[in-house]
């Protein structure tokens, strides 16, 4: 195949993969192995994609794969000391903390939360739960998403939340995502995320990396069911160090009258950063809200890929991705509305705007939408600009200093988008590391 | 206060000012009329540093320091304001945070403590009240929503909140009825004392039937072409601009 990258690397998860099948096969869920077997098919057949393959066309991966990986999980599990969690910790937020280290759950650094209606787990605890069963590995489409089919065929562990019916939970949940090795390590933690019906949860997802200076490579998955009725306010927080690089696939479902709202900062570190966030309107009066806020700095390459996907009639969708580019980082915005047939009284809008703070850095924006319906109301668009040179000499002539001027106005342009966070303790946090990333 | 000599300036290497000079002292107020174009905005955005505006020759001292050097921001730490023809909106920007930056920020630059919250807040419900400025001010955006007298209110408020030792109000009459005017007026009337100074650049003679000038002068073509006292306006209302065509090419001729 000339569109894909066959390297060492994919020869590496061959064999794991075939190792795993004769080793674990008996200790996972029949059904389980199916799911694997068949992603691992995929996998097989698309490689790593190389920048021929249209999704991949402004990040080159080759670099990133070429490097020795360990991809088994390392026995033992790297010493994370508080400082480290306390870091990631949000200011005056009351919330339950759940820890996962290199993408498995420590339930000794989690606090319990209360309460039948909720379920938190490992995944690998979580497999024979029926919530597991009826969900997971069900929504991806595999057969175009390359890393997806491989996290689903060789995922080790990762988070499993369930809330059940008519539940709301007290307190947001934090969960503080840490990573930390002293070794090359490939990793592909895996998540489901179920909400029940009229069920109500805010999840508060932050990235960091600790201490380590090896280079890592991360290739999450988490897929979300949003049920009839339920709200969920879902925050990805992300930030990690220049050896640290993502791959962050979240696949939602929503159903009939269901809210899904996420808030996606994304923070200077990470030497690569790609986001694939999908989400299918599956039900009638469904309302999404995706928000994003991207600071790219250094040499950072931040790409975020989106899909609305408008199902059935009468939902509504609202999109808005606002970048700060500093320095010589890259940033690609890649939005995709789908209006379905059936998808009447669709309402979708999407923006993307960019506000570039120096000469050298790059933005690939590219809003696009498919209708197959005729009646909806849809728009999309993207800007690229600089700051407005009136409203920073208005700054000035009352006092204040370049940088804080220019620090203002980057606030005002993020505004937008930090405005509708609604918990003021994570609204005050995301502000503070917009402060932390301009310097 | 402000010593201007033989000031010429540009902008996109079309000469604006062609040799401005102006000595205005403490406890002064000085008048700046003058037909469009003559090069009274440019005055005014040249004082602040616009750096739109390449200044081509000539000084000026600001309090002994020669202010050409410094860039905007420490101008308005040394004492200089200026209220805006245009002020800008900028949505995401609070009033309340920007003001308390720009306060923060001079009085950092002066060697004073920080102001403490409710102190900057019972000073803000100090000057709003002065100037009679009772616009909401909180959870607001700077001049976002403001109507074009509020923006020039809110101009003179942050005059008196910034409390500067030169004012330089750029055609803040404009737009105004007479309402608004005379509130204006009287904030700046109350904010008058013996140790700052005012410029007010004016197209018409109205704000000065409200805010008495100790010098009016007539900026034409780039240069000052005379300078008198309170009823040099008046005679201008009366004869227009054109007299004073006439009168500079006499000078010309001469």
């Amino acid at each position: 195949m000339i569109q894909q990258i066959t390297n060492s690397l994919y020869d590496q998860f061959i064999a794991d993969f075939e190792l795993r099948s004769i080793l674990s096969s008996s200790s996972e869920t029949g059904e389980l192995h199916i799911i694997r077997e068949s992603a691992f098919e995929h996998f097989k057949k698309l490689g790593f994609p190389n920048t021929k393959v249209e999704d991949w066309k402004y990040v080159n991966l080759t670099p990133f794969l070429n490097e020795d990986f360990i991809t088994e999980p390392e026995d033992e599990i790297p010493t994370i000391n508080d400082d480290e969690i306390a870091k990631a910790k949000i200011k005056s937020l009351d919330c339950y903390h759940l820890v996962l280290v290199n993408g498995q759950y420590h339930s000794n650094l989690s606090d319990p939360i209360a309460g039948e209606n909720v379920f938190v787990s490992s995944i690998s605890a979580a497999v024979n739960e029926p919530a597991f069963k009826a969900h997971f590995g069900k929504y991806i489409a595999l057969e175009k998403n390359n890393f997806a089919a491989l996290n689903t065929a060789l995922f080790n562990d990762g988070l499993f939340i369930e809330i059940k019916n008519k539940t709301v939970i007290d307190k947001p949940i934090h969960v503080i995502h840490i990573i930390s090795t002293d070794n090359n390590l490939f990793i592909q933690p895996r998540h489901l995320i179920v909400i029940g019906p009229h069920a109500e949860l805010s999840i508060i997802e932050s990235y960091i990396t600790a201490g380590s200076k090896a280079n890592i490579f991360v290739n999450n998955v988490s897929e979300i069911v949003v049920s009839e009725q339920a709200h969920l306010q879902h925050y990805y927080i992300q930030g990690g160090n220049e050896n640290t690089r993502y791959i962050h696939h979240t696949e939602v479902v929503q159903h009939t009258s269901s809210l899904y709202n996420n808030y996606k900062a994304s923070f200077p570190g990470t030497g690569l950063l790609r986001n694939n966030l999908n989400v299918v309107l599956d039900g009638e009066n469904i309302e999404s809200h995706l928000y994003g806020l991207y600071l790219a700095a250094g040499k950072q390459v931040i790409d975020n890929h989106t899909i609305v996907d408008h199902l059935k009639p009468h939902c509504h969708s609202n999109e808005l991705y606002k970048g700060v580019m500093k320095d010589e980082a890259v940033a690609i915005f890649n939005g995709k509305i789908f209006v379905r047939k059936d998808a009447q009284k669709t309402n979708a809008f999407q923006k993307n705007n960019n506000l570039m703070l120096s000469k050298k850095a790059v933005v690939d924006s590219k809003p696009q939408l498919e209708i197959f319906a005729d009646d909806v109301k849809c728009s999309h668009g993207s800007t690229i600009g600089q700051f407005n040179e009136d409203a920073l000499f208005y700054l000035k002539a009352r006092g204040i200093g370049e940088e804080k001027a220019k620090a203002l106005l980057v606030h005002a342009f993020a505004y937008d988008v930090t405005e509708k966070i609604p918990l003021p303790a994570v609204q005050a946090h995301i502000n503070h590391l917009i402060e932390e990333g301009l310097k | 206060m402000i010593s201007i000599k033989n000031l010429r300036a540009s902008i996109e290497g079309k000469e604006i000012l062609r040799g401005v000079n102006l000595e205005v002292k403490a406890g002064e107020i000085h008048a700046i009329m003058g037909p469009n174009g003559s090069g009274k905005s440019t005055l005014a955005a040249v004082l602040a540093g616009n750096e739109n505006y390449e200044v081509t020759s000539g000084e000026v001292s600001f309090e002994g320091k020669n202010l050409l050097e410094m860039a905007p921001e420490i101008r308005a730490r040394e004492g200089v304001f200026l209220a805006f023809q245009y002020p800008v909106e900028i949505p995401g920007v609070s009033n309340i945070n920007f003001l308390r930056t720009a306060m923060n920020e001079i009085r950092t630059y002066r060697n004073l403590p920080t102001m403490e919250s409710k102190e900057f807040l019972r000073l803000v419900k100090e000057k709003q009240k002065l100037v009679e400025f009772d616009a909401a001010l909180t959870n607001r955006s700077l001049n976002e929503g403001f109507s074009g007298g509020e923006k020039k209110r809110n101009e003179i408020f942050q005059l008196a909140m910034l409390d500067p030792k030169l004012a330089v109000l750029d055609e803040t009459d404009s737009g105004l009825d007479i309402d608004a005017l005379r509130i204006v007026s009287k904030g700046v009337n109350k904010l008058r004392s013996e140790k700052n100074a005012f410029i007010i650049i004016t197209h018409y003679q109205r704000l000065l039937d409200y805010i008495v000038p100790d010098y009016v002068h007539v900026l034409y073509n780039g240069q000052i072409a005379k300078t008198g006292g309170k009823d040099l306006a008046l005679e201008l209302e009366e004869k227009g601009y054109d007299w004073l065509k006439e009168t500079s090419q006499e000078k010309e001729l001469a």
